[in-house]
C-alpha cells in the first residue's frame, strides 16, 4: 500500500506539520513524519497552504441505487463524495426497493464497499415502504452487516405521533436515532415552494414554515417524554432554530442539521421558475438564512448535511410543478460552509471539522471517521485549498446528475486530496480512478 | 416587447400603448369586413393544456382577424407526468415554424419556462398559467374600464386609469386574473381593494399594491368603487377535498356575492365585471349579472380587440408607433 507524506499541511488550519500516512493510519506527525521527506517509497504531497481536515461525513445523502441508477449510482455518488472531501456518507432509505429490510441495507453497504470511494452507511427506513404505518424491521437492520444506526423515512415525514413515539423508543435498544423529515403532510399538500411574498406573486402553492416547526416541536416533546435521541433533518426556518434552541436548553437529546443550500440561497431564486431551485424543504427567506447561520454558529444546529439529491435531467427539464424536488451538494458543501462561515469569520476550520465530520460521525455512531488528527488514528482525511476560487460546472462534477443550484457560480475553496484509510481517492484535485478501481 | 408573460412586465407606456392599439383594432371590428392583412403568412399556435373554450376562441378570432394562420393544439392531460412533455411539444411547434405560441397551462410559470429555456424562438403569450397570471384578461379588463370610466363610453387613447377605485372580489388565492389585475391596475394608476374571506387571500399579500378587506359591504360603503370585478369561485373549494376554504356556498353568497342590494349600494356610475364563466347564484346573482351596469358581454368583445393588439405588437409592431397599417388604410379583402 502506498504511503503518503503530506508536507507542510495545516491541521484544522492551525500551524503546519508534516503528516505521514501509512498502513491505513496516521503513522507520524511533526519531525518524525518529516524524516520521511527523503524516502523514495513514500509519495510526497505538497500540502503547503492547505488545510487538513478529518474526512468529511455526510449524514444525509441520496445515492439513488437501487432503483434510479439513471440519476446516480452508489459508485458515481460516492466518487462525487470523495471529490467533495467526504470519506463516509449515509445513504438515505428512499430507494426502490426501499431500504427497509436487512437484505436491502446490506446490499447498499456492500455496493459501497466494493466501489471503494467512501464508506457507505445505509440509513434504514423507519416504516415499511416509507408509508408511515408499520415499523420496518429496525432491529434486523441494526444487527445486519450494514450496522444501521440512523433511521429515517426522509422524503416523507413520520407524521403519525404514535408511530413516531414507538420508533423513538424502539431504537434505544441499539443506540439508534430517528432522523425526522419534518413536514406536516396536510399543511403541505401540493406544496411547491416556501409560502410567503414570493409564492403569493408566483402563484405557486405554499409550503409554510409552520408545517416544519409544528412537527419539530411535537418531536422534541416526544423525545423528552420517552427519553430518546432525535435528529432533525435539513432544518430550514428561523422558527425551527428557536424550537431546537429551546429543546436543548431543556436538556432534550436532540441534534439538528442544515443543508448548504439553506445556508446560502433564498426563495427569491424561484422567480425564474427554474426547477433547479425546487427542493424540499424549500428555499426560505433571507431572514431564515440568517437564522440558520446564527444557529450553526452558536451550536443550536449541530451539523451541515448535504441532502445531495441527484435527479435525471428530464425530471428537471420541465415546468416547475412537474419537476422533482432536490439538488446536488456533495461537491460544493465544503465550499459553501467556507464561504458562509469561515470567510466571514464566524467559524474556525476546527468548527468546520466539527460540523462536517466529528459531530455527524458521532450522531451516526460511526466510530472510525471524524477522529482527531493524531498518530494511530485511521487515515480518513481531506486536504483543502481555501485560497482558490472555482466556477461550478455540472459537466466537470463527479455526480451523474446536473442539478446543482450553483451552476456558473464562483465559489471559494477546493478539495485537493482525500484519503480513505490511507488510500488516496482524490489527488491533485482529481479522482484517483485507477487506484480506487484496483482497490 | 418580445413575449407577454406577466402583467408585471408591462410599463405604463407599454400598457397604454396596448390599450390604444386595442382601441384601433376595436374600430376595425365594427366594419362590415373585419379582417386585416397584417399578419398574413405568420403562424400562431394556440397551445392549450387546460380546457378554455372562451379564451381559445378569443385568441383564435383575434389571430384570424389579422390574417394569421392558426393552429389549435389541445394537449389537455398530456403535460404533467404523462404523455408528451412541455419541452417536446414546444420543440415540435418550433419545428413547424410557429411565430407565436399562445399558451394556457395548469402549471404556474409554464409560459415563462417556454420563453426562457430555448425550446422555441416564437413569441410567447401567456393565456393563463396555473394560479399565476392571465395578462390579456387584465388588459381587456383595463380596456373595458377605460372605455366606461375614463372615456365615457368611447375609448380614451393615451389615457391610463389614474384615481379609479376597483374592488376585486372573491377567490384571490387561486386567481390568476386577480394577480394580473392587481399589477396592471396599479401600473395604470388605479387603486385596488381585494375583497375575500381570509382563507382565500394568499399569505404574502401584504407585498401587493392593494388593500385587503374581508367585508364586501364595508368595502362598497368605504371605497365607493368605480368598478367591481367579481371572480369565479369554484364550488368544490368548500369541500374538505377542495381545501375547505368556506363553510357553504350559501354563506359565501351572503358575505361576498354581488346581488341586487349590493348593486344598488354602488355609486351610480359603477360598472360590474366578471372574467367568466359565471357561477350565477354563487358569486353573482342574475339581477347583477344581467343589469345594465354589467359589462360582462362587452368584456368578451374587448378581449378580441386586446388580443389582436397584443399579437400585432408582438409579431408586427415592434417599432411602429401607434396604429396597425390595416387600421389606417382601407383593408384589402383577403380571400
Amino acid at each position: 500500500m502506498t504511503s503518503y507524506l503530506l508536507r507542510d499541511a495545516s491541521p484544522l488550519g492551525d500551524g503546519t506539520t508534516d503528516v505521514l500516512l501509512a498502513d491505513g493510519v496516521v503513522a507520524a506527525l511533526g519531525d518524525e513524519a518529516a524524516a520521511a521527506r527523503d524516502r523514495g517509497d513514500v509519495t510526497q504531497v505538497d500540502a503547503h497552504g492547505l488545510v487538513l481536515l478529518p474526512g468529511l461525513v455526510d449524514l444525509h445523502t441520496h445515492l439513488r441505487e437501487p432503483g434510479r441508477e439513471d440519476a446516480e449510482t452508489i459508485r458515481s455518488g460516492t466518487r462525487a463524495a470523495a471529490l467533495g472531501g467526504f470519506t463516509a456518507v449515509h445513504a438515505m432509505a428512499n430507494t426502490t426497493p426501499t431500504q427497509d429490510t436487512a437484505g436491502v441495507v446490506e446490499q447498499v453497504w456492500r455496493l459501497g464497499r466494493d466501489a471503494g470511494w467512501a464508506d457507505v452507511h445505509p440509513v434504514g427506513a423507519v416504516t415499511v415502504g416509507l408509508e408511515g404505518e408499520r415499523l420496518a424491521e429496525l432491529g434486523a437492520m441494526a444487527h445486519s452487516q450494514a450496522h444501521v444506526r440512523v433511521f429515517s423515512d426522509d422524503g416523507r415525514c413520520v407524521h403519525d405521533p404514535v408511530v413516531m413515539r414507538r420508533a423513538l423508543e424502539y431504537v434505544k435498544a441499539f443506540d439508534g436515532v430517528v432522523a425526522q423529515h419534518a413536514q406536516e403532510p396536510r399543511l403541505t399538500e401540493g406544496s411547491q415552494m416556501h409560502e410567503g411574498v414570493v409564492s403569493a406573486e408566483l402563484g405557486l402553492a405554499g409550503w409554510p414554515a409552520v408545517a416544519e416547526e409544528a412537527i419539530i416541536a411535537r418531536d422534541v416533546l416526544l423525545a423528552e417524554h420517552v427519553g430518546s435521541r432525535l435528529h432533525v433533518c435539513h432544518l430550514s426556518t428561523a422558527g425551527s432554530v428557536e424550537i431546537v434552541r429551546w429543546a436543548k436548553s431543556r436538556g432534550i437529546d436532540v441534534t439538528a442539521e442544515v443543508t448548504p443550500h439553506h445556508l446560502l440561497l433564498t426563495d427569491e431564486l424561484v422567480r425564474g421558475y427554474d426547477p433547479v431551485f425546487k427542493v424540499n424543504p424549500p428555499l426560505r427567506t433571507q431572514r431564515d438564512v440568517e437564522a440558520v447561520r446564527a444557529g450553526l454558529e452558536d451550536g443550536t444546529i449541530d451539523i451541515v448535511a448535504t441532502d445531495h439529491a441527484p435527479h435525471a435531467r428530464e425530471d428537471k427539464d420541465c415546468e416547475w410543478a412537474a419537476a422533482a424536488f432536490g439538488m446536488t451538494g456533495l461537491e460544493t458543501a465544503l465550499s459553501v460552509v467556507q464561504e458562509v462561515m469561515v470567510d466571514t469569520g464566524r467559524f474556525t476550520w476546527a468548527d468546520v471539522a466539527r460540523v462536517l465530520s466529528t459531530k455527524p460521525a458521532e450522531i451516526g455512531r460511526v466510530t472510525d471517521h471524524g477522529r482527531p488528527i493524531a498518530v494511530g488514528e485511521p487515515a480518513n482525511l481531506t486536504l483543502v485549498d481555501p485560497n482558490v476560487r472555482r466556477t461550478v460546472d455540472p459537466r466537470t462534477q463527479g455526480t451523474q446528475s446536473s442539478n446543482t443550484p450553483l451552476r456558473g457560480r464562483e465559489i471559494s475553496g477546493c478539495v485537493i486530496a482525500t484519503f480513505l484509510r490511507g488510500r488516496a481517492t482524490v489527488l491533485d484535485g482529481g479522482a484517483c480512478d485507477d487506484q480506487v478501481v484496483i482497490a | 416587447m418580445r413575449h407577454l408573460l406577466s402583467a408585471a412586465d408591462l410599463s405604463l407606456d407599454e400598457a397604454v400603448r396596448i390599450l390604444d392599439t386595442a382601441g384601433q383594432m376595436a374600430q376595425t371590428q365594427s366594419r362590415e369586413i373585419k379582417k386585416l392583412p397584417t399578419l398574413r403568412g405568420r403562424t400562431v399556435v394556440n397551445l392549450f393544456f387546460e380546457d378554455s373554450t372562451r379564451t381559445r376562441i378569443s385568441f383564435e378570432t383575434a389571430a384570424k382577424r389579422l390574417s394569421a394562420d392558426v393552429i389549435n393544439f389541445s394537449a389537455k392531460g398530456s403535460s404533467v407526468s404523462k404523455g408528451e412533455s412541455l419541452k417536446d411539444t414546444a420543440l415540435t411547434l418550433q419545428a413547424m415554424g410557429a411565430d407565436a405560441v399562445v399558451i394556457r397551462h395548469q402549471a404556474s410559470g409554464a409560459p415563462h419556462r417556454l420563453a426562457t429555456s430555448g425550446w422555441t424562438d416564437g413569441a410567447v403569450v401567456n393565456a393563463g398559467d396555473g394560479t399565476h397570471q392571465h395578462p390579456t384578461q387584465a388588459l381587456l379588463d383595463a380596456f373595458t374600464l377605460r372605455r366606461h370610466l375614463v372615456g365615457e363610453g368611447a375609448d380614451a387613447p393615451g389615457r391610463a386609469l389614474e384615481g379609479l377605485r376597483v374592488a376585486i372580489v372573491g377567490d384571490v388565492l387561486h386567481s390568476r386574473v386577480a394577480r394580473s389585475n392587481v399589477q396592471l391596475l396599479h401600473t395604470l394608476g388605479a387603486q385596488v381593494t381585494l375583497v375575500a374571506p381570509p382563507t382565500l387571500v394568499p399569505v404574502g399579500v401584504e407585498a401587493w399594491p392593494a388593500r385587503v378587506s374581508y367585508h364586501l359591504d364595508e368595502a362598497i360603503a368605504d371605497d365607493k368603487p368605480d368598478a367591481v370585478m367579481m371572480l369565479r369561485v369554484q364550488r368544490e373549494r368548500m369541500s374538505s377535498g377542495g381545501g375547505g376554504f368556506f363553510p357553504s356556498p350559501l354563506e359565501y353568497s351572503r358575505a361576498y356575492g354581488l346581488d341586487a342590494r349590493r348593486l344598488a349600494a354602488l355609486p351610480e356610475h359603477a360598472i360590474v365585471l366578471h372574467p367568466g364563466p359565471m357561477n350565477r347564484g354563487l358569486e353573482i346573482t342574475a339581477d347583477a349579472a344581467d343589469s345594465p351596469r354589467a359589462v360582462i358581454v362587452e368584456q368578451v368583445a374587448n378581449g378580441v380587440a386586446v388580443r389582436m393588439a397584443v399579437l400585432y405588437l408582438l409579431l408586427a409592431g415592434g417599432s411602429a408607433a401607434g396604429a396597425p397599417a390595416g387600421a389606417r388604410t382601407e383593408t384589402k379583402v383577403d380571400q
